[in-house]
Formats: C-alpha cells, sequence, structure tokens
C-alpha cells in the first residue's frame, strides 16, 4: 500500500499552487534541517528536472527556504521564506542542473555551519508525500512518517545485532531497515524505522556502542 | 454503529461497499473505522482533525468569493467572483444556480491555490477545488450538518485511497484523469452519501464520473497549477453534482467501478510524457501557451 491514511488523500493543509513542487519541498526542506539538527549558516540547493524548470511559478524555492526555516507546509511564513532567511543570517543559494535523475522531482541540499556540514537528497513523489534517498553519500529511503533513527558506524560484523539488541531491551520494534555503505570495511548508515518513538536513554546507549560514530534521532 | 470486531479494511472500492452494506454501516463508518485500525488512533480524533480540513476549505471559498485574488503570474484570478455576480443577476441560467454555486466555490479554491493561499490538497493542490465545491454546495441545499459534511470528506478519501492505491492521484504519473478525475469521482460519492444514497450509489457515482475524465492529460500553461487547472476544477465539480444525481436515480455503470479506476490506471500508463505536467504538450504547446510561458518567466526574472 502505498497511501495508509486518509490524511495522505485529503490533505496536508498547504500554502498552494502545487502538493509535489510546494508542499512537498517544504517537507524535503524540513526533513533536510531536521537532520542537520540546527539552522544552518549557509545552503546551496541543486534543482533536478521538473524542480529545475518550473522552481519560480511553483514556489519551490520559497517552499524548500522555508522548510529549512523549520516551517511546515501550511506555515503562512513560506511565501517571505527567502526574506526570513536573509534576516536571520541564512544565506540560501539556487543552481539549476540538467543532469538526468531517477525522479523528476528531486533536490540536492547542501547545509554548513561552523561545526560541520552535510548533504541530502530528497524528492517530491507526488500529493505532498517525499523521501529522503541520500545522505553524505549514503542511499537511504525514508518517508518521514515514522521515526527514525540514524546510525552511522563502522563497517564490521556485529553492529547491525548490537543496535538491534539495544532496541529489543527498551521493546522497540523495527518495521523497517536498510544498511548502506559507501565500500567494504569503511563507515556505514543504518537507517531504521521504528513504531514506538526512540527517547534519548535508547539513543545514548546505542552511542556508547562498540564502532558507533553517531547517532540521530528524527 | 454495528461495527467493532468486524474487519473494516478494504483494498477495492467493491470490498468497500461489501464491508458496509453486509453490517448497515455508511462508508464514512467503514472509513474511520479502518483509518482507526490501521493508524492506532481513536475516531474521535481522527474526526476532529478531519473538521480543521473542512474549516480551512471553507476559509478559502470565502477568500476566493470575496477577495481580490490574482495568482502571481497574472494567469488566474477572479473568476469566482464574476460567476457569484452573474448567478445573482442574469435573468435566466441556463445551467442553474446549485451548480453554478459548485463551479464558483471549486474555482474560488483553485484560484486561492493558484495564488499561494491556504487549501487541503484533496488528493492534490491542482484538484483542491472540487471536493470544497461540491461538498459546501451539496450541504447548503440538502440542509446538512457539519459533521455529515465531514463524513463527505471521509467517502471521498475511503474513494481516493482506493484510487491511489491501485491506480494513480499524481498528473505526472497520470495525467489529469488521475488528479482532477479522482478528485471528482471521490466528490461525486461524497454528496450521493451526503444525500442519504447507499454505498453501492457512491460507488456508480464514483464510476459515472470517472468515464467522463478518462483520458484527460496534464498540459498545464508555462508548467504552472493554474491554466486550464483552475477550470478543470470548476468543471470538475459539474460533473461531480450531475454524476451523484445520476446513481441517486438508480442510473448503474455498465462496466464495474474498480474496472474504471484500472482503465483509468492503464490510460495513464500508455499516455506520452509529454502530456503528463512536462508542459511539453497539449495546450502548454499552443502558440498561446508558449507566447504566455514566455512572458510569464521574463517577467520573473526581471522581478528577482
Amino acid at each position: 500500500m502505498k497511501y495508509r491514511t486518509i490524511f495522505d488523500i485529503i490533505g496536508p493543509v498547504m500554502i498552494g499552487p502545487s502538493s509535489s513542487h510546494t508542499a512537498g519541498a517544504a517537507r524535503i526542506g524540513r526533513a533536510a534541517r531536521t537532520i542537520f539538527g540546527r539552522v544552518p549558516k549557509r545552503v546551496i540547493i541543486t534543482l533536478y528536472g521538473s524542480f529545475a524548470k518550473t522552481y519560480r511559478g511553483h514556489g519551490t524555492d520559497v517552499a524548500l527556504a522555508g522548510g529549512i526555516l523549520g516551517f511546515d507546509t501550511f506555515d503562512k511564513r513560506i511565501v517571505n521564506a527567502l526574506e526570513i532567511a536573509k534576516q536571520q543570517g541564512v544565506e540560501i543559494v539556487f543552481r539549476e542542473s540538467d543532469e538526468l535523475t531517477t525522479h523528476p522531482n528531486t533536490a540536492r541540499m547542501y547545509l554548513e555551519d561552523a561545526n560541520g556540514n552535510m548533504e541530502v537528497v530528497g524528492i517530491s513523489i507526488g500529493g505532498g508525500k517525499m523521501e529522503i534517498v541520500e545522505l553524505n553519500g549514503f542511499a537511504l529511503n525514508l518517508s518521514g512518517n515514522d521515526p527514525v533513527l540514524l546510525v552511522l558506524h563502522q563497517d564490521q560484523y556485529g553492529a547491525v545485532a548490537r543496535v538491534a539488541t539495544v532496541l529489543a531491551n527498551h521493546e522497540i520494534n523495527i518495521g523497517y531497515m536498510q544498511v548502506s555503505r559507501k565500500e567494504k570495511g569503511s563507515e556505514a548508515l543504518m537507517s531504521i524505522e521504528t513504531d514506538q518513538k526512540v527517547e534519548s536513554i535508547v539513543q545514548n546507549e546505542i552511542s556508547d556502542l562498540m564502532g558507533i560514530v553517531s547517532v540521530t534521532v528524527l | 454503529m454495528k461495527k467493532g470486531q468486524i474487519n473494516m479494511r478494504f483494498r477495492t472500492v467493491a470490498e468497500l461497499v461489501e464491508v458496509a452494506e453486509t453490517e448497515g454501516n455508511k462508508i464514512s463508518d467503514v472509513m474511520l473505522a479502518h483509518e482507526s485500525d490501521v493508524m492506532g488512533r481513536s475516531e474521535e480524533e481522527i474526526f476532529t482533525e478531519m473538521s480543521r480540513h473542512l474549516d480551512v476549505m471553507e476559509e478559502a471559498i470565502q477568500r476566493g468569493l470575496t477577495e481580490d485574488i490574482k495568482s502571481h503570474s497574472g494567469l488566474t484570478g477572479g473568476d469566482a467572483k464574476k460567476i457569484q455576480a452573474y448567478k445573482k443577476n442574469a435573468k435566466v441560467l441556463l445551467s442553474g444556480p446549485t451548480l453554478l454555486d459548485a463551479v464558483s466555490r471549486a474555482t474560488a479554491t483553485s484560484e486561492v491555490n493558484a495564488a499561494m493561499g491556504t487549501i487541503v490538497a484533496t488528493p492534490t493542490a491542482g484538484a483542491c477545488g472540487i471536493l470544497p465545491g461540491t461538498i459546501f454546495t451539496a450541504a447548503e441545499k440538502l440542509n446538512a450538518s457539519r459533521e455529515t459534511m465531514v463524513r463527505g470528506l471521509f467517502v471521498s478519501g475511503a474513494i481516493g485511497l482506493t484510487i491511489a492505491n491501485n491506480a494513480s492521484i499524481s498528473g505526472a504519473a497520470g495525467g489529469c484523469q488521475a488528479e482532477v478525475g479522482s478528485a471528482t469521482a471521490m466528490a461525486a460519492a461524497a454528496v450521493v452519501e451526503m444525500a442519504g444514497g447507499s454505498p453501492s450509489q457512491s460507488a456508480e457515482a464514483v464510476a459515472i464520473a470517472l468515464k467522463n475524465m478518462l483520458g484527460l492529460v496534464c498540459d498545464p500553461v508555462a508548467g504552472l497549477v493554474e491554466a486550464p487547472c483552475v477550470k478543470r476544477n470548476a468543471m470538475g465539480a459539474a460533473i461531480a453534482m450531475v454524476a451523484a444525481d445520476m446513481a441517486l436515480a438508480g442510473v448503474k455503470s455498465v462496466i464495474p467501478t474498480d474496472e474504471v479506476i484500472d482503465a483509468m490506471y492503464q490510460i495513464g500508463q500508455s499516455m506520452p510524457v509529454a502530456l503528463k505536467e512536462t508542459a511539453l504538450g497539449g495546450l502548454a504547446a499552443t502558440p498561446t501557451g508558449r507566447a504566455l510561458e514566455r512572458q510569464i518567466f521574463k517577467t520573473v526574472d526581471e522581478s528577482l
């Protein structure tokens, strides 16, 4: 089932004009901001396909910027997001690419501040739904519907089992899980969708495990 | 309400009707129980969230009928008010006041959407005018309660979920028939239940409405959700109201509802890419469509 809840059909409540190019874009921006964990200082957004061709007419640029500032799809501040970003000292640069991507509505976002940087790729799949398909070069598949745990770890045996054990001990059920790596033996990323919320005590316990580099809870 | 232990889940319109009619329930009852079961939320909580969506729809209609709405590109805005004024002042109305109310409210909502106002995507922003247009007009005509209207949204959601999961609700994947077509079918089913029709009659209204949207391509001028989208929302509302009346009269579709939905999907699959939201064909590729595109993007560029 691609669509589970009625509110995917009757919803979202959103600022127009396009569920895929405006609401979906706002959700991609907001997901990027949540994964980054703070307001970035500088953002470079590369738009592909239909996003690149029609973003001005659909407000895709203001929606992405609004998402990065933390605005939801229905937040009226989206309309003025570019000015608000400027006031808050967030520099946002848009680039158009004619490179072919798998999905027509794709945005690549590079976020940085004095403490670090991050790159995510999001796609808007229709009706306001979106997926994050890449994080710092790791392939993944995040819909943003369920709680998500992102665990960056050393690519070695036992890492997945140790993380799963901690979740089991806290009676947290895994709904979907994916492990992605760039090459054998380097760093790898576990993305785990859970049925229950992951509290910070669980997060800390996982961080302390052997071979774990970082843990992010969304 | 006779539910509780009974399995209220459904995957097709036929299953939805069967689940509802076996126990003498309405489609809205089944949808509420299904949503509560799948998402693990109480029916009360779900109902409250849906009534807030109805409030947003009402505000958008109000704005579109009273304020001077103009989109950023200048392509759309102001037609909803024109239709309302005509309805009040014309000596003779060819289609009738109810239909023109539905059409003007659908237009109002779509114009507000094009002008970056607040709307509810039903199922998409491009098709957001049809449900508000029909549900608010039917409610006025039927003297229906707020609860009946929210229930109408649950009926349309049930139909929309089956279409989305068995076919498509995106113009990029299935053309306008998947967006405005789906919304029209959803709205027709909703107003049938609001008027006291049976679940079977709602299903017939879906088939009758969707059949008249089959093959509709997505060809937006300059790639924007404006022309012809706003007018297709207007006509979608008109078709939904008439399809509902036909179903309530006892008219049945020769082809069963789920097969019509499947036909919509198959047509979408064989539709050329140029006619699926790429602005490469159809009205977007007409001389005027192209001229408007050049004019709009030049103006927007200069304003940056």
